[in-house]
């Protein structure tokens, strides 16, 4: 019993410390690195379930690849890992110790004629003298040199390079050193509290202060990586730690206020710093201290490291002007809101949550076309490394939400507050989209000449509202016709026409309209007709918009080049109402912006033990690999002397080596 | 006596005057930098001028070719420097900017070198002509001076784009590719001076064509070349040590892959005899992989020191220092099965050319396909 328990140590020793198992190691942990980086790590597990299917998300969970590097598995790898690298360690010490020490002067003369490495050469000199000029020679070269007489002569015994062993044990023994250090900042802890049910990850959205004990953590926890998100003028005493599909939260030491955070940027319009004015406090209200963090630029404190790491809105108040887009009137109703929070809205066609999800207050967009290299010498080199960032623009603020529907529907919208300039006229734009991974499809609302958008929504209103159908159609008539045919059945025809146009632009737009065609008028004609009705919709269109301008108690326009585009965009933009799909328009009147600031919150002791790894690691790699260890031996008896060098690992460099003390023997020896 | 039995006198001894002529323009080049950047510069990038000063001295004091190198880039970047004289219009205007000496022009002549130098390998290789293998060291010098001219001028030219824009050129893919382009040329050029080698050029030459190639498409096709401002994350002084250590990491591995490929050639016969011998292959091979060893793991160890500092972990498990740590350990265990198994011969050979696989998609696959905290770069 006792001898196989004894054989099965020892064969595990060999196998920990064999060359073999040490490289499959390395293999292994290389190839579990990798699936960390091509499944994306600790993401919600929604967004796992989505993509992997509800068998493979089971799998994948259980085998740990959420969140691989602090896997079991993973963990056992490194701990084989270190284990081999300790054993190693163990095994070679003594050998290699005594090696450093050594001059390995007891070698037989026989052993030193088997050499590979040896050259011999007669001499007139006598042993000692010989063996005095080449002790000389060889420390000159670097070598440490024992001279031990030996019968009929001596032995000199040389060595070079035994930091190449120190350079082992350093390096090997910073791989465990560093691994100690990584263990001591990972959350073995937590994990062990787990198993053993102390502590529990917390899954429900509820708010901070009502998540019970057994998720929170005290602020004596010696090492976290927590992160937290502060409003302008608020401030926080927690952090939470994503674990799982959860987290935790880890009370700190100390409460941290933000005061204000700042966003600079270049003149192009690219971030160039964030910034947050932080204060801490500690649990009595007392101020500890006051800093700004800045990327690159953490504040160290107690021990917690507090980094910029993100920002967000804090919950900026809005204050808005919504339109009822169904409605068929240009009339409009306040509203307040503030972003991270929801307001619901009720209509006939039932009610409607809005959740105001961020506010931004610059957007800077591309708004270039083809990049054009200019025609000259430059632009064989790939042109100028100055860049002309002219394309770039800040378009100003944005808001975006999301409007649910009572059955739970969301489309998400995102709104500019500034209108844009596009083909020489002026727009305010709404973008829609059904969900986060489509690109937003844009509405653009015509400005009027006062830069307001009420001329648009009037005209909508009227085009829409179909009591007022037979008035424009009257009037268009009127105007299209001279005074002769008033009255006349033409007059009664073309009412129809502009009807019909009108009726069926009001229930579908163009698209409407086109179906009509389609449906209607032989194919030859259709692009005729399609004209035609285009032309009786824009000049029915600009009496609409005289209608709408009567009864808000304004001037008729002028029929000039500004009004019919208005007229034009707005039919543009009315049509693809159908399409945006919105009950509603939302148009950003102010805002009074708050911001947030990430914080992330590291506490890592074991952070200092990981640098000294890495130093012993670097000298240890560069002792390995730039120190050569070799041997000399000489063994000089009168007339004759044999040198004998050996080294550990064989090459070009030590050939040479060896050939250049030969040649030094050989003068030597005269 | 003492000559022949080739004792290594005391190093002062062994300087010349141009060495320390040499010495004497680098600590004043520091000097006159420091007095007239030292404003703008944080204590951190005090010392890595300080200590760039000593080291880049004992560079040419070691490596003797090093010294005229830098005083013919230092000569052409202040000549560039003085005909700008701050107005970065002349760029149009002067033809030795215009046409060799600012940074795009300088850049691109550097390319057309490598690719020349490429083509006079080769001839030389297959014509056994040791007059076209000197005229490729020659072009790869040459391409070597204009590149390290380019990106001098380069960091000048951010600075007069914007006080608050300029930065030392190492910070998006496009700079990166032309220092990996110098370094693994400079790495090589010692390795062909030390080992009398010059056919390996016809190999290591053809990793860098790879690499001006992508600098090409990435400068006309997407304008990669512009002067951008710095991001947040890389305002900070580790890069200037990081990026550069990384660099001489790849540099090696991709030299040892080309060589693993000439040698998997050789010892199949093919170019055999015009090669050099398998030894010396498998020789230049090592020391490579050796010193890219080295530095990698000293980069990795400052990116893990940046990473503390920049996002509050020395390790995030970050796909790009997950790939590091691939890259590392592969060779780690490469050097393993040399010198600890002995191994020599094709599957060492082998396994440095999937290296250089491994180690290229950690360098720009991992910005091409997997997302993280690496900003620098994306493609
Ligand atoms: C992450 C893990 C490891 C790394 C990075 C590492 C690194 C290195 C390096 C760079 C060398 C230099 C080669 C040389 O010039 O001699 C080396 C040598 C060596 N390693 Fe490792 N090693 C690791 C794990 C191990 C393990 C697990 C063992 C034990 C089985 C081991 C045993 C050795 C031995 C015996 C040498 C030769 C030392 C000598 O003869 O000078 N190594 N190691």
């Amino acid at each position: 019993m006792t001898t196989a328990s004894h054989s099965f140590g020892k064969s595990l020793f060999e196998l920990l410390s064999s060359m073999r198992f040490a490289i499959s190691l390395l293999s292994i942990l290389a190839i579990a690195s990798i699936i960390g980086t091509v499944l994306k790590q600790s993401e919600p597990y929604a967004n796992y379930l989505i993509q992997l299917g509800p068998f493979w998300f089971q799998v994948f969970e259980k085998l740990g690849l959420y969140d691989v590097y602090h896997a079991l598995w993973f963990l056992v790898i490194l701990t084989f890992l270190v284990a081999s690298v300790s054993v190693c360690i163990w095994r070679n010490a003594p050998n290699f110790a005594r090696e450093m020490k050594s001059f390995r002067e007891h070698v037989s003369d026989q052993s030193l004629n088997a050499f590979k490495h040896k050259h011999e050469a007669p001499t007139e000199q006598t042993p000692e003298a010989l063996a005095a000029s080449a002790q000389r020679y060889l420390e000159g070269q670097g070598y440490k040199v024992k001279n031990v007489p030996r019968e009929g002569g001596v032995l000199l015994a040389a060595k070079a390079g035994s930091w190449n062993r120190l350079g082992y044990f350093l390096a090997h023994a910073a791989i465990v050193i560093i691994c100690i250090g990584g263990l001591m900042d990972g959350n073995l802890i937590f994990k062990a509290q787990q198993v053993l049910g102390y502590k529990k990850i917390e899954t429900r959205d509820i708010p901070q202060s009502q998540v019970p004990a057994i998720s929170r953590l005290t602020p004596s926890n010696p090492s976290f990586r927590g992160s937290v998100q502060i409003p302008e003028g608020s401030s926080a005493d927690v952090a939470f730690l994503n674990v799982a599909d959860g987290y935790l939260v880890q009370e700190l030491p100390f409460v941290v206020a933000l005061k204000e955070f700042r966003i600079e940027h270049y003149s192009t319009g690219q971030p160039k710093s964030f910034e947050s004015d932080v204060e801490l406090f500690d649990h009595a209200g007392n101020k500890i201290r006051e800093a700004t963090i800045e990327v690159n630029h953490p504040l160290i404190h107690d021990g917690v490291a507090i980094y910029q790491a993100s920002f967000a809105d804090g919950g900026t108040r809005l204050t808005l002007r919504g339109w009822n887009l169904f409605a068929p009137t240009a009339s409009e109703f306040p509203l307040e809101g503030t972003v991270h929070q929801n307001s619901t809205l009720t209509s006939t066609a039932g009610d409607y949550t809005l959740e105001f999800n961020d506010f931004r207050p610059f957007n800077i967009e591309n708004m270039g076309g083809e990049i054009e290299t200019p025609r000259d010498s430059m632009s064989v080199l790939g042109g100028s490394p100055v860049s002309d960032n002219r394309h770039l623009r800040n378009v100003g603020p944005s808001f975006q939400y999301k409007l649910r529907d009572a059955r739970g529907q969301a489309r998400e919208f995102s709104n500019y507050m500034l209108p844009l300039e596009l083909e020489g006229r002026w727009f305010l734009m709404s973008g829609v989209r059904e969900t986060p991974t489509d690109d937003f499809r844009y509405l653009r609302m015509p400005l009027d000449a006062d830069g307001s958008i009420d001329s648009y929504m009037r005209l909508r209103g009227v085009l829409l509202n179909k009591e007022q159908h037979p008035e424009i159609a009257a009037r268009f008539a009127r105007q299209a016709l001279p005074q002769e045919a008033w009255g006349t059945e033409i007059e009664d025809k073309l009412k129809f026409s502009a009807a019909q146009v009108l009726a069926m632009f009001a229930e579908g737009g163009f698209q409407s309209l086109g179906r009509f065609i389609e449906e209607r008028v032989p194919e030859s004609d259709g692009e005729r007709a399609a004209g035609t009705y285009l032309r009786i919709l824009e000049l029915a269109a600009f009496e609409a918009l005289q209608i709408a301008n009567r009864e808000a108690g304004l001037p008729p326009r002028a029929p000039d080049d500004a009004t019919g585009w208005l007229v034009r965009d707005t039919l543009n933009s009315v049509s693809d109402l159908f399409v945006y799909g919105a009950p509603i328009y939302l148009q950003l009147m102010q805002f009074d912006e708050v911001k947030a600031s990430g914080l992330q919150l590291t506490r890592s002791p074991g952070q200092n033990i990981v640098y000294l790894g890495s130093l012993l690691l670097t000298l240890g790699v560069f002792f390995m690999l730039y120190v050569r260890e070799r041997r000399i031996w000489l063994r000089i008896k009168p007339g004759h002397a044999l040198l004998a060098m050996s080294s550990a690992k064989h090459t070009i460099d030590f050939e040479k080596e060896f050939v250049q003390h030969s040649q030094a023997l050989d003068t030597l020896v005269k | 006596m003492e000559l022949a039995l080739n004792q290594p006198a005391p190093l002062f001894k062994r300087l010349s005057w141009f060495d320390w002529l040499f010495a004497a323009i680098v600590v004043a080049g520091g000097i006159a930098a420091f007095a007239r950047y030292g404003d703008f510069m944080d204590g951190y990038e005090k010392s890595i001028l300080l200590a760039t000063i000593p080291s880049l001295v004992m560079g040419g004091w070691f490596w003797k070719p090093f010294r005229p190198l830098f005083l013919v880039v230092g000569a052409l970047s202040l000549f560039a420097l003085s005909l700008y004289d701050g107005n970065l219009a002349r760029m149009e205007e002067t033809f030795f900017l215009k046409y060799l000496i600012s940074s795009q022009a300088a850049i691109m002549w550097m390319c057309a070198l490598f690719a020349f130098a490429t083509v006079a390998y080769w001839a030389g290789l297959l014509a056994r002509s040791d007059f076209m293998l000197k005229t490729g060291t020659a072009l790869t010098w040459a391409a070597v001076t204009f590149g390290w001219t380019g990106l001098m001028v380069r960091w000048y030219e951010s600075h007069q784009i914007g006080p608050d824009i300029g930065h030392i050129p190492v910070s998006n893919l496009y700079e990166v590719f032309v220092l990996f382009c110098l370094v693994t040329a400079m790495m090589y050029l010692y390795y062909e001076a030390r080992s009398q080698a010059r056919q390996m050029g016809a190999f290591v030459l053809l990793v860098i064509s790879a690499a001006v190639a992508f600098i090409l498409w990435y400068t006309f096709d997407r304008g990669a070349h512009e002067i951008q401002p710095l991001v947040p994350a890389l305002q900070s002084w580790w890069m200037k040590i990081h990026v550069p250590a990384n660099f001489v990491g790849y540099g090696g591995f991709s030299i040892a892959a080309m060589l693993g490929g000439a040698y998997l050639l050789a010892s199949r016969g093919i170019l055999a005899s015009r090669l050099p011998k398998l030894e010396v292959l498998d020789d230049v091979m090592y020391k490579s992989i050796a010193i890219g060893f080295a530095f990698f793991t000293i980069a990795t160890i400052l990116g893990a020191m940046w990473a503390a500092e920049a996002w509050g972990g020395y390790w995030s498990w970050d796909p790009k220092e997950t790939w590091a740590l691939i890259v590392w350990l592969n060779y780690a265990a490469w050097l393993h099965i040399r010198l600890v198994k002995g191994l020599r011969g094709p599957l060492l050979a082998w396994w440095a050319v999937v290296g250089l696989f491994i180690t290229t998609f950690a360098f720009i696959g991992v910005n091409m396909f997997l997302s993280g905290l690496h900003s620098y770069g994306e493609l």
